[in-house]
């Protein structure tokens, strides 16, 4: 079931992206994200990772290695996030740059955003979960999960410190930010990490949802999220 | 240019690699990972994610690998790791990712002794075993109809800086059977007759134990 986002017009508009997403998936609001921040429309295409659908014969004839989020650029499909974003960043370089010039502030990028896709989402993706609540027991996850974002937070917390303003690592919006933005968010709201530990992730977090293109990315304003209990 | 790092991490391997292939040369600083030496104030203060490795690169530090190669790859371009195609590149880092998000977190020392102590020694091998596997056959589905000599062409690149570490150390010590996944022990075997390959492996550093 595809929800078209946005129209298209006029003659020389390239084909429109299409964004394969699951409204829950941390690296799927990353590229939601990047995606509202460059204003380039897209096409999201619900894949239910609940339900195995990354697994579909459908999704595999699109996107071989079974990963969510892909985007499909006309007949070239790409997988994971970070190359995703890399990806909008050099073909599309007038719209919203991700990276600053400076090559030191572009490392703090780079190492805030590893930070995230290396140690700390991984270890919350679903099937870690499961694998450790099968084997070790059902009140373990969520303890694992809690140890893995904290030491994470703390790390972040010192490596922004002195480079941290509005935002991540100054005052624009950077690809750090594109990352941070869906940890904290799954931190707060999936995993109760308590906060208040964390100082300027704390005020990133706040920073983040008066931003348009941060808030219409969030899981709960996906075509594909469930309607809200009553 | 110093490196902080250890002859085992894979993630160390990465950057040594990459180093050599690019000509720069580096003093090679030894983080006793057994003695847990990264758990002191002092590295603390080059990573407080107390990983290794660490570039001091003047007073420039980076740490993280990814950050580090992507940090090289744009300061010293010689010998350039990511081509200049946008889908080749894409390509690049989408195996790398696979890698550096996929695999190597999920098969780490530490995470590997949490299994073992909670759920015993044969969990901790079929873990291990799933998670490369299941990352090997991604990267074999990527990569078959584009590798060549090396990952994504008849140049060594990033894909290739990621994959040499993951596959040395995954058939070493999980005894991978790489017999099914073709393409990736086609191109294992292409890496071994580099010189630049042979510099970087484990052995071949100054705190390799004999």
């Amino acid at each position: 079931m595809a929800a078209a986002v946005g129209v298209a017009s006029g003659a020389d508009v390239p084909s429109k992206l299409k964004l394969y997403s699951y409204f829950r998936s941390s690296c799927s609001f990353r590229v939601r994200i990047a995606l509202n921040l460059k204003g380039l429309e897209y096409e999201y295409v619900p894949v239910n990772l609940l339900k195995g659908e990354q697994f579909g014969a459908e999704f595999s004839k699109v996107n071989p290695i079974n990963y969510v989020p892909a985007l499909a650029d006309g007949d070239f499909v790409i997988s994971d996030s970070f190359a995703i974003l890399m990806y909008l960043e050099e073909k599309y370089p007038q719209h919203h740059p991700l990276l600053p010039s400076d090559l030191r502030k572009r490392a703090i990028n780079y190492q805030a955003a590893n930070i995230v896709s290396s140690s700390i989402q991984p270890l919350q993706n679903l099937y870690v979960l499961k694998f450790i609540e099968e084997k070790v027991g059902p009140s373990e996850p969520l303890a694992w999960v809690q140890y893995h974002i904290g030491r994470g937070f703390s790390a972040l917390e010192k490596v922004l410190a002195d480079h941290a303003g509005k935002y991540a690592t100054g005052d624009e919006v950077c690809l750090a930010d594109v990352f941070l933005a869906p940890q904290i968010y799954a931190a707060v709201k999936r995993f109760n990490v308590d906060m208040s530990q964390y100082p300027i992730l704390s005020k990133l977090h706040e920073a983040y949802s008066e931003i348009p293109a941060f808030h219409d990315a969030m899981p709960e304003n996906q075509p594909d999220a469930p309607e809200p209990q009553a | 240019m110093d490196m902080d790092t250890h002859n085992q991490s894979s993630c160390s391997w990465r950057v040594r690699f990459a180093l050599n292939l690019k000509g720069i040369s580096y003093e090679y600083k030894a983080v006793d990972l057994r003695k847990e030496e990264q758990y002191t104030a002092e590295f603390e203060k080059l990573n407080p994610m107390y990983f290794v490795p660490v570039l001091v690169d003047g007073d420039t530090m980076v740490s993280d690998s990814f950050a580090i190669l992507l940090y090289l790859e744009e300061k010293y371009p010689q010998k350039a790791l990511l081509p200049r195609d946008l889908r080749l590149k894409a390509l690049n880092l989408q195996a790398a990712s696979i890698i550096s998000s996929s695999v190597q977190p999920l098969q780490m020392l530490n995470l590997l002794k949490y299994i073992e102590e909670k759920a015993g020694p044969e969990e901790r091998l079929s873990w291990a075993r799933y998670v490369i596997e299941r990352g090997f056959q991604a990267l074999e589905k990527l990569l078959e109809n584009v590798a060549t000599r090396y990952a994504t062409g008849d140049e060594v690149c990033l894909a290739d800086v990621f994959l040499a570490p993951q596959i040395g150390a995954s058939t070493l010590r999980f005894q991978i059977d790489m017999v099914k996944f073709p393409t990736l022990r086609r191109i294992h075997e292409s890496y071994k007759t580099l010189p630049e390959y042979t510099a970087s492996l484990p052995e071949s550093q100054p705190d390799a134990t004999i």
